[in-house]
């Protein structure tokens, strides 16, 4: 697992980046984590840079939108979904465990 | 009897028409015109990735899995040559019609040419994928580009060529580029990035001729200025497509004219994107905007018009965004001269900074160069404060 941060330094409606094999953004929707591939499918752009809004983020970039829950394209001009990735609360911190899929514990 | 919906024109905003009209449960037939054979493709990574060589057809291509769903018909490489207005009916070029219930013109825009470099070889414009092709081609064996107007695409495109291992020179007719849309205190800012990668600008100077004979040899400038080329580049603006509209009564300007929906003067007709001049409450006039993120957004609202959905008239914060050597410039809002732009974020020594334009003490437009996260915020906080007209 990767640790991420405590989870009072990430507080609902912010998000931030995580180092891997491929870069991965962890968010926090109303005391919910997600996390998703940062680098947005369609041109190179961070998505912890993007727009929270209810479970989608938004693109800084071209405004393309993603499901936080499913990691599908919520919104063009994307035209392929990112991985979502498992995310753990131990002791007050947060962990992604990459590679694992949101849904395959869901 | 099965209704039927022609888009005339097939990139970004014609294709996000027709999803729009999906999207509002429109369930007759659609047929799409294009007069490029491509599929939709992005045009943005034309004058950048897909320039240099690192993205390909494949990965500019608009149309996603999805979209196979929307059971489109689509007429490429068909170029519609009159509107009959009565009857709806879009003329093609091969004789054919399209006989319609609602129209709606997505034609777009097309480069402006400098005058007197018809047939020379090595003169190139940026507009289309064809035009990308050739551009990436003639670069490949080529020392020396000069690129004729430092607006965004010029400015992307000598970068580009920088990165490729050309020497670039840019000329632009102003004494400062971009300031129409960034002031010019800031569009110096953003043009010292060409100083920066090692870019010859020259400012000021017109063009006076293009020298060669069946090929570019050299630009001579006004000033008496000559500049040995390989390649040039005109990237001088663009021109609306909408001179096959001349004799259809679909009122015309800078544009086809609509009122803040994308309706036209004529009934069953609405116009959106670059071929659009929509009427802008805030600015008085009828506003043509070039940029990606409106030829994405729009169709939504002049589609509603269409098939009579109504809803409120949306009042979009305009947005656009250039890459250049390696920097991420983004804009968002509507600057006038008089805006007093403040850095608000890091410093334009560092090339990395957030300026907010503001007028009578209030935001009214932004400018970032590798700042997207903070940018992101304040270009939501200046569509929060746009109020919408009902």
């Amino acid at each position: 697992m990767i640790p991420v941060c405590p989870t009072t330094a990430l507080p609902p409606g912010e998000a931030t980046r995580v180092e891997a094999d491929e870069p991965i953004a962890v968010f926090n929707v109303d005391g919910e984590f997600y996390a998703i591939d940062d680098t947005c499918t369609h041109q190179d752009a961070s998505l912890a840079d993007g727009w929270l809004d209810g479970c989608a983020v938004e693109c800084p970039l071209h405004a393309s939108c993603f499901d936080l829950r499913t990691g599908k394209v919520s919104g063009p001009p994307a035209k392929t979904p990112v991985r979502t990735h498992r995310v753990v609360v131990q002791d007050g911190m947060v962990y992604v465990q990459a590679g694992t899929t949101a849904e395959d514990v869901a | 009897m099965t209704s039927t919906i022609a888009v005339v024109g097939a990139s970004l905003a014609g294709l996000s028409a027709a999803r729009a009209l999906r999207d509002q449960s429109y369930d007759g037939r659609i047929v799409v015109i294009g007069d490029e054979v491509h599929a939709p493709y992005d045009r943005p990574p034309l004058s950048k990735d897909f320039l240099a060589g690192t993205a390909s057809l494949e990965d500019i291509a608009l149309g996603a899995p999805d979209d196979e769903d929307l059971g489109l018909e689509w007429r490429l490489g068909t170029t519609a040559v009159g509107l009959e207005h009565l009857s709806r009916s879009v003329q093609l070029s091969d004789g054919s019609e399209v006989r319609a219930d609602g129209v709606v013109l997505a034609t777009g825009a097309r480069a402006r040419r400098l005058p007197g470099s018809e047939g020379l070889d090595g003169v190139h414009v940026l507009r289309s994928l064809d035009d990308a092709v050739a551009l990436r081609e003639d670069l490949a064996a080529a020392g020396r580009l000069v690129v004729i107007g430092a607006g965004f695409i010029g400015a992307e495109v000598a970068a580009t060529a920088r990165k490729l291992g050309l020497e670039v020179t840019v000329v632009e007719t102003q004494p400062v580029p971009l300031a129409g849309p960034l002031g010019a205190d800031m569009g110096a800012v953003c043009a010292g990035l060409h100083a920066d990668h090692g870019t010859r600008l020259l400012t000021g100077t017109g063009v006076a001729r293009l020298v060669g004979t069946g090929r570019v040899e050299a630009v001579e400038l006004t000033d008496g200025t000559r500049l040995s080329a390989d390649v040039v580049v005109v990237g001088i603006g663009a021109t609306p497509n909408i001179e096959w509209l001349a004799h259809s009564g679909v009122a015309l300007g800078n544009g086809v004219l609509t009122d803040a929906r994308g309706a036209t003067n004529t009934p069953g007709v609405v116009a959106v994107g670059d071929c659009a001049a929509a009427w802008s409450a805030a600015a008085e006039r009828h506003v043509r905007i070039e940029h990606w993120t409106n030829a994405l957004e729009q169709p939504a609202t002049a589609v509603a018009t269409l098939v009579g959905a109504g809803g409120p008239v949306p009042t979009p914060v305009p947005y656009f965004w250039s890459d250049q050597y390696g920097a991420r410039i983004q804009f968002a809002g509507s600057r006038r001269e008089g805006d007093v732009a403040r850095v608000v974020e890091g410093s334009c020594d560092d090339r990395s900074f957030l300026v907010v334009y503001e007028r009578d003490g209030q935001p009214v437009a932004v400018l970032g160069m590798n700042q997207p996260r903070l940018f992101t915020r304040w270009r939501r906080q200046l569509r929060a404060a746009v109020p919408t007209a009902s």
